[in-house]
C-alpha cells in the first residue's frame, strides 16, 4: 500500500515569552528581561498513513494534535524531523481563514483555490460544483462581508472538498455549522473514504473517531502513546483520560478500582433478541468506594445505542472483589454484534473511576422482519 | 467523481505522485522552486489587492491613472510658472524619478506589516509566506506601469522624445528595481513579526532615504561638487536607488547639460556617462540585487520558523 503521509521523528518546540518585549525600545532597554520558556509541543513523533486509510488523532487540549496537523499541512515547520507527503492535500484547519471579506464569493473561491494550489483553469472546472455544494448561488457575487457565518463556512468547506485532494486533513471543523451541515460534512467524508482517499481527522470526540476511522493515534503531552486499531487506541485514550482525572482530583490511592471481568452464568454472550440477559461485572477495589455504575452499548459501526446507569442508586464497593449484576429484560436489539463498555463513575457522574472499553461483546440473533438496531414492537394495521 | 470505481486509479496516482517534504529548514533551492510553482497565487493576490483598493468606487482603477495625472499637471503648473528653477521641462525630470521612488516606497510601506496584518491567514493556510510581501510589491508594479504610461502620454503631448538608444536600459533597470524592492520587502515583513516598531521605523527611514536620492534635486547640479569635496561621492552611490533613478532620468529627460531658462547659463543636470558606463553600472547592480534577493529569501526562511509563536 502506498504511503501518503510519512511522519519521521518530528519534534516541534515553541518559545513562550512570559514578558513580551516586542517594541524596539523595550528590546533595547531590557535585552534579557522576560524569561523565555521552551515548550515542546511534539516530541519525536513518527507514523505513516497509507492510501485509503482514515486515521483519527486523539488527544486532550494541548496534547499537540493541532500542532501535528499544522505541521503536516506545512503551516508550521517542524523543529526537527521531516514529513514526506505524496499527492495533493486539502486541509480544513479553519474554514474561511483565507477569505478576503471585501471581495465577492466568486473572487474568494478563486483566491482560496490558488491558496490550496489550484490553477485558475482547474478552479473554472469545479466552480459550479463548489457553488452547488455551498448552496449560495444567489450570493456568489456578493461581497463576503455580507455573508452570514453559515454561508461563509459552507463556501469554504465547498472549496476545500471540491479540490479533489488525495489527502484530506480535518481539524475539529465538524464541530461547526448546524446539524444538517455537519451531516453533509460527514457524508462527504464517507464518500471520500469510498473513493479510496486518505483522511486524517483530529478531534476529541471519541464517538466520531469510532464512527469514521479504521485506525487512531493518541497523543499525550506531545508524545505518541498509541497507534493502532481504533478500539485499542480509544482504550488507551480513555485510560489516560482516567489517569489525568485522578491526578487533577488529587484522589488518594483508595480509588484504585479496576473492572476485572464481565461474565455470564452460562459463559456465552449469544442471546436471542427479545430474551432476557444477565451478566456479572467483577470489580476489584483496594478500598471502600461509593460511586455510580454505567453501562454503554455500541454497535460495531460505533453508534451508541444506549447509556444507562443504576438509576441514581450508588454502588458501594468494599475492599477486594465486588460483583455488580446487570439484568437486561427483553433485549430489544436486532441481529448483530454489540460492544459493551462498563465502568464506575463518581457520584456526580463527572469522573470515571474505572472504565473498560469493549468489556464484552454480545451476539444477538433475531429472526423477525424488522431491520435496523432496535425492535420497536410496532403493530401496523389499517384503521 | 463520486464513482467508487475511480478508487484503484486514485491509489495508483498516489503512488506516482511526487513526494513533498516538510522539514525544519528547507534548502534555498527548494524554497525558490516552491515560490515559482505558486506564481499563480501571487497573481491572484495582486489582483485581489488592487480589486480591494478600488472596490465600491465608481471610477475604480481609473483613479490609479487620475491621481498621477493630476499630480503631474500640478507639478507642471508649479515648476513652470510659480517656482521657476531655470531647468527646462523640470517636471519630466521630476516625474521620471518619482515613478521609481513611488514604486519603492509604496511597496515597502505596505509590505512591511503584511505578515502581521494577515496573521490569521499565515497561521492557518500553507503557502510560501513571502508571497504576501511579493504581492504588495507586485501591486506597486501595476501602479508603476500606470504611472509610466501617464508619463509617456505626457511626453507625447509636450513633444518630448525619450532617448531611444538608452531605452534598452529600461528593462534592466526595472528588473533591478523590482528585485531590490522585493528583497527589502521580504526581509522587512519577516523582521516586523519580531519587532513591531520596524513598521513605523520604516516610514521614517524612507523619508530620509527619499532626500538621499536625487529625485527632486539634480545630483550633478546640487550636490555632486560638495560631495566630491568631502570625498563622499562613492558613499552617495551606496544608495542603490540612486543609480536606478539616474537611469530613468537619463532615459526620459535625455539632456545631461541644459541652458537655464532664466539666466541662460549652462546647467549640468545629469551625469554625462556613456551608454556603456550606464549599462555596466546597471548590470553590476542587477548582479548585486540578485544576490540580495537570495539572501533575503534565506533570511526569511530562518525567521519564518517561529512566526507561529510571535503572531
Amino acid at each position: 500500500m502506498a504511503t501518503v503521509i510519512d511522519v519521521r521523528h518530528v519534534s516541534k518546540s515553541f518559545k513562550i515569552h512570559h514578558e513580551r518585549h516586542q517594541s524596539l525600545k523595550e528590546r533595547l532597554l531590557h535585552p534579557r528581561s522576560g524569561s523565555t520558556e521552551v515548550f515542546h509541543a511534539l516530541r519525536d513523533v513518527s507514523f505513516e498513513v497509507g492510501a485509503n486509510e482514515t486515521v483519527g488523532i486523539l488527544g486532550h487540549n494541548g496534547s499537540g494534535k493541532s500542532t501535528l496537523l499544522k505541521t503536516i499541512c506545512g503551516v508550521l515547520q517542524p523543529t526537527s524531523g521531516e514529513i514526506r507527503l505524496r499527492g495533493t492535500l486539502a486541509a480544513l484547519l479553519e474554514l474561511g481563514a483565507g477569505f478576503q471579506t471585501e471581495l465577492s464569493g466568486r473572487d474568494n473561491v478563486y483566491l482560496y483555490g490558488a491558496m490550496l494550489g489550484l490553477s485558475k483553469k482547474s478552479v473554472d472546472a469545479i466552480f459550479d460544483d463548489i457553488v452547488a455544494f455551498s448552496e449560495i448561488e444567489h450570493f456568489i457575487d456578493t461581497q463576503v462581508k455580507f455573508y452570514s457565518s453559515g454561508m461563509y463556512v459552507r463556501l469554504a468547506f465547498a472549496v476545500a472538498v471540491n479540490v479533489d485532494p488525495d489527502l484530506l486533513v480535518v481539524d475539529e471543523v465538524l464541530a461547526v455549522g448546524d446539524e444538517r451541515f455537519q451531516a453533509k460534512c460527514i457524508d462527504r467524508i464517507r464518500r471520500f473514504q469510498e473513493e479510496g482517499r486518505s483522511i486524517l481527522l483530529v478531534t476529541h470526540n471519541a464517538d466520531q473517531v469510532r464512527a469514521l476511522c479504521d485506525r487512531a493515534i493518541v497523543l499525550n503531552a506531545g508524545v505518541l502513546i498509541a497507534d493502532g486499531p481504533t478500539a485499542s487506541s480509544l482504550r488507551t485514550f480513555r485510560e489516560h483520560l482516567l489517569e489525568d482525572n485522578v491526578e487533577r482530583d488529587e484522589r488518594p490511592a483508595q480509588t484504585n478500582v479496576t473492572i476485572a471481568a464481565v461474565t455470564t452464568p452460562s459463559g456465552s454472550f449469544d442471546v436471542r433478541s427479545g430474551a432476557s440477559m444477565h451478566f456479572d461485572v467483577e470489580i476489584e477495589s483496594q478500598s471502600a468506594y461509593s460511586g455510580n455504575f454505567v453501562l454503554e452499548v455500541f454497535t460495531r459501526s460505533g453508534q451508541l445505542v444506549s447509556r444507562s446507569d443504576a438509576q441514581g442508586a450508588p454502588v458501594n464497593l468494599s475492599p477486594g472483589r465486588n460483583v455488580v449484576g446487570v439484568d437486561l429484560a427483553q433485549l430489544p436489539l436486532l441481529d448483530g454484534v454489540y460492544d459493551l463498555n462498563v465502568g464506575v463513575v463518581d457520584a456526580h457522574g463527572h469522573t470515571r473511576i474505572a472504565w473498560r472499553e469493549q468489556a464484552a461483546s454480545i451476539q444477538v440473533s433475531y429472526d423477525g422482519r424488522a431491520g435496523g438496531v432496535v425492535e420497536l414492537g410496532a403493530t401496523i394495521r389499517q384503521q | 467523481m463520486s464513482d467508487a470505481a475511480e478508487a484503484p486509479a486514485r491509489r495508483r496516482l498516489a503512488n506516482d505522485a511526487p513526494v513533498r517534504v516538510v522539514s525544519a529548514r528547507p534548502p534555498l533551492r527548494t524554497r525558490l522552486v516552491t515560490l515559482w510553482s505558486r506564481r499563480e497565487l501571487l497573481l491572484g493576490l495582486i489582483a485581489s489587492d488592487i480589486r480591494i483598493k478600488y472596490k465600491n468606487s465608481a471610477l475604480g482603477i481609473v483613479w490609479s491613472m487620475l491621481s498621477p495625472a493630476s499630480m503631474l499637471a500640478m507639478y507642471y503648473l508649479v515648476f513652470s510658472i510659480f517656482l521657476k528653477n531655470g531647468i527646462p521641462n523640470f517636471v519630466v525630470y521630476l516625474f521620471s524619478g518619482l515613478v521609481v521612488w513611488n514604486m519603492f516606497q509604496i511597496s515597502l510601506n505596505t509590505a512591511t506589516g503584511v505578515i502581521v496584518d494577515r496573521a490569521g491567514l499565515v497561521k492557518k493556510v500553507s503557502f510560501p509566506r513571502e508571497i504576501l510581501a511579493l504581492a504588495n510589491v507586485g501591486a506597486s508594479v501595476v501602479y508603476f506601469v500606470i504611472q509610466l504610461s501617464v508619463l509617456l502620454i505626457f511626453l507625447a503631448v509636450i513633444g518630448h522624445a525619450p532617448d531611444w538608444g538608452f531605452l534598452w536600459l529600461l528593462p534592466i533597470s526595472f528588473l533591478t528595481l523590482y528585485l531590490l524592492t522585493a528583497s527589502l520587502a521580504v526581509v522587512m515583513s519577516a523582521v516586523t513579526v519580531y519587532l513591531r516598531d520596524v513598521k513605523h521605523l520604516m516610514e521614517v527611514v524612507l523619508q530620509f532615504w527619499f532626500w538621499l536620492t536625487p529625485v527632486v534635486y539634480s545630483y550633478e547640479n546640487s550636490i555632486a561638487a560638495p560631495l566630491h569635496r568631502h570625498g563622499l561621492s562613492n558613499i552617495y552611490f551606496f544608495n542603490p536607488v540612486t543609480l536606478i533613478v539616474l537611469t530613468f532620468q537619463r532615459i526620459f529627460y535625455v539632456s545631461t547639460v541644459v541652458h537655464s531658462t532664466t539666466t541662460g547659463a549652462l546647467i549640468k543636470i545629469l551625469p554625462t556617462w556613456s551608454f556603456q558606463r550606464f549599462l555596466s553600472l546597471n548590470l553590476a547592480l542587477l548582479g548585486i540585487v540578485v544576490v540580495l534577493f537570495l539572501v533575503a529569501e534565506s533570511i526569511f526562511g530562518r525567521l519564518e520558523g517561529n512566526f507561529e509563536s510571535e503572531l
